[in-house]
Protein backbone atom coordinates (compact mmCIF):
# COMPACT_ATOMS: atom_id res chain seq x y z
CA UNK A 1 0.00 0.00 0.00
CA UNK A 2 2.78 2.43 0.99
CA UNK A 3 4.75 1.95 -2.27
CA UNK A 4 1.50 2.65 -4.13
CA UNK A 5 0.95 5.90 -2.22
CA UNK A 6 4.62 6.80 -2.74
CA UNK A 7 4.37 6.26 -6.46
CA UNK A 8 1.11 8.28 -6.64
CA UNK A 9 2.67 11.14 -4.66
CA UNK A 10 5.78 11.13 -6.87
CA UNK A 11 3.61 11.21 -9.98
CA UNK A 12 1.50 14.06 -8.60
CA UNK A 13 4.62 16.03 -7.59
CA UNK A 14 6.11 15.52 -11.04
CA UNK A 15 2.87 16.67 -12.67
CA UNK A 16 2.80 19.84 -10.55
CA UNK A 17 6.49 20.47 -11.25
CA UNK A 18 5.96 20.17 -15.00
CA UNK A 19 2.89 22.44 -14.83
CA UNK A 20 4.89 25.07 -12.94
CA UNK A 21 7.73 24.76 -15.50
CA UNK A 22 5.24 25.29 -18.35
CA UNK A 23 3.75 28.33 -16.62
CA UNK A 24 7.26 29.73 -16.04
CA UNK A 25 8.28 29.16 -19.66
CA UNK A 26 5.02 30.73 -20.85
CA UNK A 27 5.46 33.87 -18.73
CA UNK A 28 9.05 34.17 -19.95
CA UNK A 29 7.92 33.77 -23.57
CA UNK A 30 5.21 36.43 -23.15
CA UNK A 31 7.73 39.10 -22.18
CA UNK A 32 10.39 38.26 -24.78
CA UNK A 33 10.35 38.15 -28.61
CA UNK A 34 9.25 36.60 -30.90
CA UNK A 35 5.50 36.97 -30.29
CA UNK A 36 3.24 35.39 -32.92
CA UNK A 37 0.72 38.25 -33.15
CA UNK A 38 -1.57 36.76 -35.80
CA UNK A 39 -1.90 33.57 -33.72
CA UNK A 40 -2.91 35.68 -30.71
CA UNK A 41 -5.60 37.46 -32.76
CA UNK A 42 -6.79 34.11 -34.14
CA UNK A 43 -7.06 32.64 -30.63
CA UNK A 44 -8.85 35.73 -29.30
CA UNK A 45 -11.38 35.19 -32.07
CA UNK A 46 -11.71 31.46 -31.38
CA UNK A 47 -11.83 31.72 -27.58
CA UNK A 48 -13.64 35.05 -27.28
CA UNK A 49 -16.03 35.35 -30.20
CA UNK A 50 -16.40 31.58 -30.54
CA UNK A 51 -17.55 31.20 -26.92
CA UNK A 52 -20.03 34.06 -27.06
CA UNK A 53 -23.13 31.99 -27.82
CA UNK A 54 -22.59 29.49 -25.04
CA UNK A 55 -21.81 32.26 -22.54
CA UNK A 56 -24.88 34.30 -23.59
CA UNK A 57 -27.19 31.31 -23.17
CA UNK A 58 -25.65 30.23 -19.86
CA UNK A 59 -25.73 33.75 -18.44
CA UNK A 60 -29.31 34.42 -19.52
CA UNK A 61 -30.81 31.24 -18.14
CA UNK A 62 -28.79 31.40 -14.91
CA UNK A 63 -30.01 34.96 -14.23
CA UNK A 64 -33.58 34.01 -15.09
CA UNK A 65 -33.55 30.89 -12.88
CA UNK A 66 -31.91 32.85 -10.07
CA UNK A 67 -34.65 35.52 -10.16
CA UNK A 68 -37.34 32.87 -10.30
CA UNK A 69 -35.93 30.90 -7.33
CA UNK A 70 -35.06 33.89 -5.17
CA UNK A 71 -38.48 35.43 -5.87
CA UNK A 72 -40.08 32.52 -4.03
CA UNK A 73 -37.75 32.89 -1.05
CA UNK A 74 -38.02 36.68 -0.91
CA UNK A 75 -41.83 36.41 -0.92
CA UNK A 76 -41.61 34.80 2.54
CA UNK A 77 -40.18 38.10 3.84
CA UNK A 78 -42.28 40.35 1.62
CA UNK A 79 -39.06 41.44 -0.09
CA UNK A 80 -39.87 40.59 -3.70
CA UNK A 81 -38.97 44.10 -4.96
CA UNK A 82 -35.27 43.59 -4.01
CA UNK A 83 -34.90 40.57 -6.32
CA UNK A 84 -32.69 42.67 -8.62
CA UNK A 85 -30.21 43.25 -5.81
CA UNK A 86 -29.89 39.51 -5.23
CA UNK A 87 -29.54 38.69 -8.91
CA UNK A 88 -26.89 41.34 -9.58
CA UNK A 89 -24.80 40.56 -6.49
CA UNK A 90 -24.89 36.80 -7.16
CA UNK A 91 -24.17 37.12 -10.88
CA UNK A 92 -21.39 39.68 -10.65
CA UNK A 93 -19.57 38.34 -7.61
CA UNK A 94 -19.86 34.60 -8.08
CA UNK A 95 -22.07 33.01 -10.71
CA UNK A 96 -20.90 35.08 -13.67
CA UNK A 97 -17.16 34.38 -13.23
CA UNK A 98 -17.54 30.73 -12.19
CA UNK A 99 -20.15 29.67 -14.74
CA UNK A 100 -18.36 31.46 -17.56
CA UNK A 101 -15.12 29.77 -16.53
CA UNK A 102 -16.82 26.36 -16.39
CA UNK A 103 -18.31 26.90 -19.84
CA UNK A 104 -14.88 27.92 -21.15
CA UNK A 105 -13.34 24.81 -19.60
CA UNK A 106 -15.85 22.64 -21.43
CA UNK A 107 -15.54 24.45 -24.70
CA UNK A 108 -11.95 25.63 -25.03
CA UNK A 109 -10.17 23.50 -22.42
CA UNK A 110 -11.22 20.33 -24.18
CA UNK A 111 -10.50 21.82 -27.62
CA UNK A 112 -7.00 22.94 -26.69
CA UNK A 113 -6.11 19.60 -25.05
CA UNK A 114 -7.43 17.66 -28.08
CA UNK A 115 -5.66 19.91 -30.60
CA UNK A 116 -2.28 19.92 -28.85
CA UNK A 117 -2.64 16.24 -27.96
CA UNK A 118 -3.16 15.25 -31.60
CA UNK A 119 -0.21 17.40 -32.59
CA UNK A 120 1.96 15.55 -30.07
CA UNK A 121 0.94 12.05 -31.14
CA UNK A 122 1.35 12.83 -34.86
CA UNK A 123 4.83 14.33 -34.31
CA UNK A 124 3.67 17.81 -35.36
CA UNK A 125 5.14 19.33 -32.17
CA UNK A 126 8.50 17.71 -32.94
CA UNK A 127 8.19 18.95 -36.53
CA UNK A 128 7.63 22.49 -35.23
CA UNK A 129 10.75 22.25 -33.07
CA UNK A 130 12.75 20.78 -35.95
CA UNK A 131 11.65 23.75 -38.08
CA UNK A 132 13.03 26.13 -35.45
CA UNK A 133 9.76 27.13 -33.78
CA UNK A 134 9.32 27.03 -30.02
CA UNK A 135 5.93 25.31 -29.40
CA UNK A 136 5.45 27.31 -26.19
CA UNK A 137 5.67 30.60 -28.08
CA UNK A 138 3.70 29.43 -31.10
CA UNK A 139 0.95 27.39 -29.42
CA UNK A 140 0.79 28.06 -25.69
CA UNK A 141 1.39 31.82 -25.45
CA UNK A 142 -1.39 32.85 -27.91
CA UNK A 143 -3.91 30.59 -26.17
CA UNK A 144 -2.95 31.72 -22.67
CA UNK A 145 -3.08 35.40 -23.62
CA UNK A 146 -6.44 34.92 -25.36
CA UNK A 147 -7.89 33.01 -22.39
CA UNK A 148 -6.50 35.54 -19.91
CA UNK A 149 -7.93 38.52 -21.81
CA UNK A 150 -11.21 37.08 -23.03
CA UNK A 151 -12.44 35.38 -19.83
CA UNK A 152 -13.13 38.79 -18.14
CA UNK A 153 -14.82 40.13 -21.28
CA UNK A 154 -17.06 37.06 -21.53
CA UNK A 155 -17.79 37.25 -17.80
CA UNK A 156 -18.99 40.85 -18.12
CA UNK A 157 -21.22 39.76 -21.00
CA UNK A 158 -22.57 36.85 -18.94
CA UNK A 159 -23.21 39.16 -15.96
CA UNK A 160 -25.13 41.64 -18.07
CA UNK A 161 -27.19 39.00 -19.86
CA UNK A 162 -27.88 37.24 -16.53
CA UNK A 163 -29.20 40.45 -14.98
CA UNK A 164 -31.27 40.98 -18.13
CA UNK A 165 -32.67 37.42 -17.81
CA UNK A 166 -33.48 38.21 -14.20
CA UNK A 167 -35.36 41.32 -15.30
CA UNK A 168 -37.51 39.29 -17.75
CA UNK A 169 -38.56 36.94 -14.95
CA UNK A 170 -38.95 39.75 -12.41
CA UNK A 171 -41.10 41.82 -14.77
CA UNK A 172 -43.33 39.14 -16.33
CA UNK A 173 -43.42 36.39 -13.69
CA UNK A 174 -42.85 38.16 -10.40
CA UNK A 175 -44.63 41.36 -11.54
CA UNK A 176 -41.86 43.62 -10.22
CA UNK A 177 -41.83 47.04 -11.88
CA UNK A 178 -38.95 47.63 -14.30
CA UNK A 179 -37.73 50.80 -12.55
CA UNK A 180 -37.78 49.08 -9.19
CA UNK A 181 -35.80 46.12 -10.53
CA UNK A 182 -33.05 48.20 -12.11
CA UNK A 183 -32.70 50.57 -9.18
CA UNK A 184 -32.44 47.51 -6.93
CA UNK A 185 -29.73 46.09 -9.22
CA UNK A 186 -27.54 49.18 -8.84
CA UNK A 187 -28.32 49.81 -5.18
CA UNK A 188 -27.20 46.35 -4.17
CA UNK A 189 -23.81 46.68 -5.83
CA UNK A 190 -20.64 48.03 -4.26
CA UNK A 191 -17.46 48.89 -6.11
CA UNK A 192 -15.67 46.03 -4.30
CA UNK A 193 -18.17 43.59 -5.80
CA UNK A 194 -17.39 44.87 -9.26
CA UNK A 195 -13.65 44.48 -8.65
CA UNK A 196 -14.24 40.98 -7.32
CA UNK A 197 -16.21 40.09 -10.46
CA UNK A 198 -13.58 41.59 -12.75
CA UNK A 199 -10.39 40.28 -11.17
CA UNK A 200 -11.46 36.65 -10.69
CA UNK A 201 -11.96 35.87 -14.41
CA UNK A 202 -8.36 36.85 -15.22
CA UNK A 203 -7.10 34.17 -12.81
CA UNK A 204 -9.69 31.62 -13.97
CA UNK A 205 -8.97 32.21 -17.69
CA UNK A 206 -5.24 31.78 -17.09
CA UNK A 207 -5.71 28.57 -15.09
CA UNK A 208 -8.14 26.95 -17.57
CA UNK A 209 -5.86 27.48 -20.58
CA UNK A 210 -2.55 26.63 -18.89
CA UNK A 211 -4.02 23.36 -17.54
CA UNK A 212 -5.41 22.47 -20.98
CA UNK A 213 -2.07 23.24 -22.67
CA UNK A 214 -0.14 21.25 -20.05
CA UNK A 215 -2.42 18.23 -20.40
CA UNK A 216 -2.40 18.47 -24.22
CA UNK A 217 1.38 18.68 -24.48
CA UNK A 218 1.81 15.65 -22.18
CA UNK A 219 -0.44 13.43 -24.30
CA UNK A 220 0.90 9.93 -24.93
CA UNK A 221 -0.50 6.89 -26.70
CA UNK A 222 -2.29 7.74 -29.94
CA UNK A 223 -5.96 8.58 -30.34
CA UNK A 224 -6.86 6.90 -27.05
CA UNK A 225 -4.37 9.20 -25.33
CA UNK A 226 -5.96 12.24 -27.01
CA UNK A 227 -9.40 11.23 -25.68
CA UNK A 228 -7.95 10.74 -22.21
CA UNK A 229 -6.18 14.11 -22.34
CA UNK A 230 -9.43 15.84 -23.32
CA UNK A 231 -11.29 14.30 -20.38
CA UNK A 232 -8.48 15.17 -17.94
CA UNK A 233 -8.35 18.75 -19.21
CA UNK A 234 -12.09 19.24 -18.59
CA UNK A 235 -12.15 17.50 -15.20
CA UNK A 236 -8.94 19.08 -13.87
CA UNK A 237 -9.92 22.46 -15.33
CA UNK A 238 -13.38 22.39 -13.73
CA UNK A 239 -12.04 21.39 -10.30
CA UNK A 240 -9.32 24.04 -10.60
CA UNK A 241 -11.93 26.70 -11.47
CA UNK A 242 -13.90 25.97 -8.28
CA UNK A 243 -10.75 25.78 -6.13
CA UNK A 244 -9.10 28.89 -7.60
CA UNK A 245 -12.39 30.76 -7.28
CA UNK A 246 -12.45 29.97 -3.55
CA UNK A 247 -8.85 31.03 -2.92
CA UNK A 248 -9.04 34.20 -5.03
CA UNK A 249 -12.30 35.11 -3.29
CA UNK A 250 -10.63 34.72 0.12
CA UNK A 251 -7.67 36.78 -1.04
CA UNK A 252 -9.81 39.56 -2.48
CA UNK A 253 -12.07 39.70 0.60
CA UNK A 254 -8.98 40.23 2.75
CA UNK A 255 -7.55 42.81 0.36
CA UNK A 256 -10.43 44.97 -0.89
CA UNK A 257 -13.31 44.68 1.58
CA UNK B 1 42.13 34.38 -32.19
CA UNK B 2 38.69 35.75 -31.28
CA UNK B 3 35.35 33.97 -31.59
CA UNK B 4 34.58 35.49 -35.03
CA UNK B 5 37.82 34.07 -36.42
CA UNK B 6 36.97 30.67 -34.95
CA UNK B 7 33.50 30.75 -36.51
CA UNK B 8 34.97 31.70 -39.89
CA UNK B 9 37.37 28.79 -39.62
CA UNK B 10 34.49 26.42 -38.88
CA UNK B 11 32.58 27.78 -41.90
CA UNK B 12 35.66 27.42 -44.10
CA UNK B 13 36.18 23.84 -42.96
CA UNK B 14 32.52 23.00 -43.58
CA UNK B 15 32.71 24.53 -47.06
CA UNK B 16 35.39 22.04 -48.14
CA UNK B 17 34.25 18.85 -49.91
CA UNK B 18 34.20 15.84 -47.61
CA UNK B 19 34.03 17.95 -44.43
CA UNK B 20 32.46 16.20 -41.43
CA UNK B 21 28.97 17.70 -41.03
CA UNK B 22 27.59 15.29 -38.42
CA UNK B 23 29.73 13.46 -35.89
CA UNK B 24 28.62 11.02 -33.21
CA UNK B 25 31.30 10.13 -30.68
CA UNK B 26 30.53 7.36 -28.17
CA UNK B 27 26.92 8.42 -27.75
CA UNK B 28 24.82 6.72 -25.09
CA UNK B 29 21.13 7.10 -24.30
CA UNK B 30 18.75 5.18 -22.05
CA UNK B 31 15.10 5.67 -21.10
CA UNK B 32 14.96 4.53 -17.46
CA UNK B 33 16.21 0.92 -17.53
CA UNK B 34 15.96 0.54 -21.31
CA UNK B 35 19.24 1.27 -23.07
CA UNK B 36 18.56 2.59 -26.59
CA UNK B 37 22.05 3.60 -27.71
CA UNK B 38 25.03 2.01 -25.94
CA UNK B 39 28.09 3.30 -27.70
CA UNK B 40 27.43 4.78 -31.12
CA UNK B 41 30.06 6.61 -33.16
CA UNK B 42 29.92 7.62 -36.82
CA UNK B 43 30.66 10.55 -39.10
CA UNK B 44 28.62 11.93 -42.00
CA UNK B 45 30.72 13.68 -44.59
CA UNK B 46 29.51 16.61 -46.67
CA UNK B 47 27.49 15.53 -49.70
CA UNK B 48 27.48 11.90 -48.58
CA UNK B 49 24.62 9.66 -47.48
CA UNK B 50 24.46 7.57 -44.33
CA UNK B 51 21.81 4.86 -44.36
CA UNK B 52 20.92 3.59 -40.92
CA UNK B 53 19.36 0.14 -40.88
CA UNK B 54 18.07 -1.88 -37.98
CA UNK B 55 15.10 -3.66 -36.51
CA UNK B 56 12.27 -1.73 -34.85
CA UNK B 57 13.39 -0.25 -31.54
CA UNK B 58 17.09 -0.45 -32.41
CA UNK B 59 17.57 3.31 -31.94
CA UNK B 60 17.43 4.52 -35.55
CA UNK B 61 14.86 7.30 -35.08
CA UNK B 62 16.42 8.16 -31.71
CA UNK B 63 19.71 8.86 -33.50
CA UNK B 64 17.99 11.42 -35.75
CA UNK B 65 16.22 13.02 -32.78
CA UNK B 66 19.57 13.44 -31.02
CA UNK B 67 21.01 15.15 -34.10
CA UNK B 68 18.12 17.64 -34.24
CA UNK B 69 18.24 18.18 -30.48
CA UNK B 70 14.73 16.78 -29.94
CA UNK B 71 16.38 14.32 -27.53
CA UNK B 72 19.54 14.80 -25.52
CA UNK B 73 22.21 12.07 -25.24
CA UNK B 74 23.11 10.89 -21.74
CA UNK B 75 26.79 10.65 -22.68
CA UNK B 76 29.04 11.27 -25.64
CA UNK B 77 29.65 14.11 -28.05
CA UNK B 78 27.48 15.12 -31.00
CA UNK B 79 28.69 17.66 -33.57
CA UNK B 80 26.35 19.09 -36.21
CA UNK B 81 27.73 21.64 -38.66
CA UNK B 82 30.50 22.57 -36.25
CA UNK B 83 28.24 22.97 -33.21
CA UNK B 84 28.30 20.65 -30.18
CA UNK B 85 24.56 20.03 -29.97
CA UNK B 86 24.85 17.89 -26.83
CA UNK B 87 25.77 21.07 -24.93
CA UNK B 88 23.24 23.48 -26.46
CA UNK B 89 19.97 24.53 -24.89
CA UNK B 90 16.68 24.66 -26.83
CA UNK B 91 17.15 28.33 -27.78
CA UNK B 92 20.70 27.77 -29.09
CA UNK B 93 19.53 24.68 -30.98
CA UNK B 94 17.22 26.85 -33.09
CA UNK B 95 20.28 28.24 -34.93
CA UNK B 96 21.59 24.71 -35.67
CA UNK B 97 18.14 23.62 -36.89
CA UNK B 98 18.27 26.43 -39.45
CA UNK B 99 20.58 24.22 -41.50
CA UNK B 100 18.91 20.93 -40.71
CA UNK B 101 15.77 19.49 -42.29
CA UNK B 102 13.95 16.46 -40.96
CA UNK B 103 11.32 14.30 -42.61
CA UNK B 104 9.28 12.50 -39.96
CA UNK B 105 7.56 9.12 -40.15
CA UNK B 106 4.10 9.71 -41.69
CA UNK B 107 5.25 13.21 -42.74
CA UNK B 108 4.03 15.08 -39.61
CA UNK B 109 2.45 17.77 -41.79
CA UNK B 110 0.50 20.48 -39.97
CA UNK B 111 -3.04 19.28 -40.65
CA UNK B 112 -4.69 22.69 -40.23
CA UNK B 113 -2.44 24.31 -42.87
CA UNK B 114 -2.53 23.97 -46.66
CA UNK B 115 0.30 22.40 -48.63
CA UNK B 116 1.56 25.93 -49.45
CA UNK B 117 1.56 26.96 -45.78
CA UNK B 118 3.19 23.69 -44.74
CA UNK B 119 6.00 23.92 -47.28
CA UNK B 120 6.65 27.61 -46.65
CA UNK B 121 6.09 27.37 -42.89
CA UNK B 122 9.62 28.20 -41.78
CA UNK B 123 10.05 30.95 -44.36
CA UNK B 124 6.66 32.55 -43.55
CA UNK B 125 6.98 32.30 -39.78
CA UNK B 126 10.65 32.38 -38.89
CA UNK B 127 12.28 34.63 -41.49
CA UNK B 128 11.83 38.19 -42.77
CA UNK B 129 11.67 37.03 -46.40
CA UNK B 130 9.00 38.94 -48.38
CA UNK B 131 5.78 36.95 -48.94
CA UNK B 132 6.15 37.06 -52.77
CA UNK B 133 9.64 35.56 -52.50
CA UNK B 134 8.42 32.84 -50.14
CA UNK B 135 5.55 32.03 -52.50
CA UNK B 136 8.02 31.73 -55.39
CA UNK B 137 10.27 29.42 -53.35
CA UNK B 138 7.29 27.26 -52.32
CA UNK B 139 6.17 26.93 -55.95
CA UNK B 140 9.73 26.13 -57.02
CA UNK B 141 10.13 23.41 -54.38
CA UNK B 142 6.72 21.88 -55.11
CA UNK B 143 7.61 21.91 -58.80
CA UNK B 144 10.88 20.09 -57.98
CA UNK B 145 8.97 17.24 -56.31
CA UNK B 146 6.22 17.32 -58.94
CA UNK B 147 3.32 18.40 -56.73
CA UNK B 148 2.81 21.95 -58.00
CA UNK B 149 -0.91 21.45 -58.67
CA UNK B 150 -1.56 20.40 -55.04
CA UNK B 151 -0.41 23.71 -53.58
CA UNK B 152 -3.78 24.76 -52.15
CA UNK B 153 -4.89 21.32 -50.94
CA UNK B 154 -5.07 20.31 -47.29
CA UNK B 155 -2.82 17.42 -46.14
CA UNK B 156 -5.91 15.25 -45.54
CA UNK B 157 -6.65 15.44 -49.28
CA UNK B 158 -3.29 13.90 -50.23
CA UNK B 159 -2.26 10.26 -50.54
CA UNK B 160 0.40 8.77 -48.24
CA UNK B 161 3.14 9.15 -50.84
CA UNK B 162 2.15 12.72 -51.64
CA UNK B 163 2.22 13.59 -47.93
CA UNK B 164 5.79 12.25 -47.61
CA UNK B 165 6.85 14.23 -50.67
CA UNK B 166 5.28 17.41 -49.26
CA UNK B 167 7.19 16.69 -46.03
CA UNK B 168 10.39 16.51 -48.09
CA UNK B 169 9.45 19.79 -49.79
CA UNK B 170 8.85 21.41 -46.39
CA UNK B 171 12.24 20.22 -45.15
CA UNK B 172 14.09 21.45 -48.25
CA UNK B 173 12.26 24.79 -48.69
CA UNK B 174 14.72 26.72 -46.52
CA UNK B 175 17.71 25.07 -48.26
CA UNK B 176 19.28 23.15 -45.37
CA UNK B 177 22.64 21.52 -45.98
CA UNK B 178 21.67 18.37 -44.09
CA UNK B 179 18.46 16.34 -44.46
CA UNK B 180 17.37 13.58 -42.11
CA UNK B 181 14.82 11.04 -43.35
CA UNK B 182 13.00 9.04 -40.68
CA UNK B 183 11.34 6.03 -42.35
CA UNK B 184 10.31 8.21 -45.30
CA UNK B 185 9.07 5.23 -47.33
CA UNK B 186 7.60 2.99 -44.65
CA UNK B 187 4.03 1.96 -45.40
CA UNK B 188 4.17 3.04 -49.05
CA UNK B 189 3.72 0.76 -52.03
CA UNK B 190 6.94 0.04 -54.03
CA UNK B 191 6.09 2.45 -56.89
CA UNK B 192 5.29 5.36 -54.56
CA UNK B 193 8.31 4.51 -52.41
CA UNK B 194 10.51 4.77 -55.51
CA UNK B 195 9.23 8.31 -56.22
CA UNK B 196 10.20 9.29 -52.66
CA UNK B 197 13.62 7.59 -53.09
CA UNK B 198 14.11 9.55 -56.32
CA UNK B 199 13.55 12.81 -54.40
CA UNK B 200 16.17 11.78 -51.85
CA UNK B 201 18.64 11.03 -54.65
CA UNK B 202 17.84 14.27 -56.52
CA UNK B 203 18.33 16.38 -53.41
CA UNK B 204 21.65 14.69 -52.65
CA UNK B 205 23.09 14.82 -56.16
CA UNK B 206 21.57 18.00 -57.60
CA UNK B 207 21.24 20.17 -54.47
CA UNK B 208 24.36 18.74 -52.78
CA UNK B 209 22.52 17.97 -49.56
CA UNK B 210 24.14 15.61 -47.05
CA UNK B 211 21.61 13.01 -45.91
CA UNK B 212 20.97 10.48 -43.20
CA UNK B 213 18.33 7.96 -44.23
CA UNK B 214 16.78 5.84 -41.49
CA UNK B 215 14.83 2.86 -42.78
CA UNK B 216 14.19 -0.83 -42.41
CA UNK B 217 13.09 -1.08 -46.05
CA UNK B 218 16.09 -2.77 -47.67
CA UNK B 219 14.81 -2.22 -51.19
CA UNK B 220 14.72 1.56 -50.68
CA UNK B 221 18.03 1.63 -48.82
CA UNK B 222 19.86 -0.13 -51.67
CA UNK B 223 18.04 1.93 -54.31
CA UNK B 224 19.21 5.20 -52.72
CA UNK B 225 22.75 3.86 -52.29
CA UNK B 226 23.15 2.50 -55.80
CA UNK B 227 21.52 5.22 -57.92
CA UNK B 228 22.43 8.76 -58.83
CA UNK B 229 20.66 11.74 -60.38
CA UNK B 230 21.93 13.73 -63.34
CA UNK B 231 20.58 16.82 -65.10
CA UNK B 232 21.27 16.99 -68.85
CA UNK B 233 21.81 20.13 -70.93
CA UNK B 234 18.07 20.54 -71.53
CA UNK B 235 17.48 20.51 -67.76
CA UNK B 236 15.89 17.06 -67.72
CA UNK B 237 16.70 15.01 -64.63
CA UNK B 238 17.41 11.30 -64.97
CA UNK B 239 18.02 8.69 -62.31
CA UNK B 240 20.51 5.99 -63.28
CA UNK B 241 22.80 3.41 -61.71
CA UNK B 242 25.53 5.07 -59.66
CA UNK B 243 29.19 4.99 -60.62
CA UNK B 244 31.44 3.00 -58.22
CA UNK B 245 32.80 6.30 -56.81
CA UNK B 246 29.30 7.62 -56.21
CA UNK B 247 28.23 4.33 -54.66
CA UNK B 248 31.04 4.62 -52.12
CA UNK B 249 29.60 7.96 -50.96
CA UNK B 250 26.61 6.10 -49.52
CA UNK B 251 27.52 4.22 -46.38
CA UNK B 252 25.36 1.78 -44.42
CA UNK B 253 25.20 1.53 -40.65
CA UNK B 254 23.45 -1.41 -39.02
CA UNK B 255 22.24 -0.89 -35.46
CA UNK B 256 21.69 -3.83 -33.15
CA UNK B 257 21.02 -3.64 -29.40
CA UNK B 258 22.17 -0.02 -29.30
CA UNK B 259 25.49 -0.76 -30.98
CA UNK B 260 26.76 -0.45 -34.54
CA UNK B 261 27.26 -3.99 -35.81
CA UNK B 262 28.19 -3.01 -39.38
CA UNK B 263 29.49 0.05 -41.19
CA UNK B 264 30.38 0.06 -44.86
CA UNK B 265 29.13 0.54 -48.42
CA UNK B 266 26.46 -1.45 -50.29
CA UNK B 267 28.97 -3.95 -51.73
CA UNK B 268 30.47 -4.67 -48.30
CA UNK B 269 27.00 -5.11 -46.81
CA UNK B 270 26.01 -7.60 -49.48
CA UNK B 271 29.21 -9.59 -48.98
CA UNK B 272 29.03 -9.65 -45.20
CA UNK B 273 29.09 -13.10 -43.62
CA UNK B 274 27.71 -11.94 -40.27
CA UNK B 275 24.75 -14.22 -39.43
CA UNK B 276 22.58 -11.33 -38.13
CA UNK B 277 23.22 -9.26 -41.28
CA UNK B 278 22.54 -12.24 -43.50
CA UNK B 279 19.25 -12.86 -41.71
CA UNK B 280 18.32 -9.18 -41.93
CA UNK B 281 19.12 -9.05 -45.65
CA UNK B 282 17.36 -12.28 -46.50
Amino acid sequence: MIPLINSWLKKAAQEVQEYVCLVGATLQAIVSPPLYRHDIVEQIDQIGVGSLTVVLLTGFFTGAALASQSGLTLDQFGARPVVGRLVSASMIKELGPVLTALMLTGRIGSGIAAELGSMVVTDQINALRALGTDPIRKLVVPRVLAGFLMAPVLTVVADFVGIFGGWIVARFQLQVATGLYWSSVTQGLYMQDVWMGLIKPFALGFVIVTIACHVGLRTRGGTQGVGKATTIAVVAGSVAVIAVDFFVTQLLISLIY
Amino acid sequence: MDQTDTLQTVEQILDEPGAPVVMFDRVKLAFDEQVVLQDVSFTLLKGHTKIILGASGSGKSTTLKIITGLLRADQGVVWVNGARVDQLNERQMMAVRGDLGMIFQEGALFDSLTVRENVGYKLYEETDMPIEQVDRRVEEVLGFIGLGEYIDRMPSELSGGQRRRVAIARAMAFKPRILLYDEATTGLDPITATTVDDEIIKLRDLEKVSSIVVTHQLRDAFYVATHMAERDASGKVTIRAATPEKEREAEFIMLKDGLICFEGDAAALRQSTDPYLKEFLS
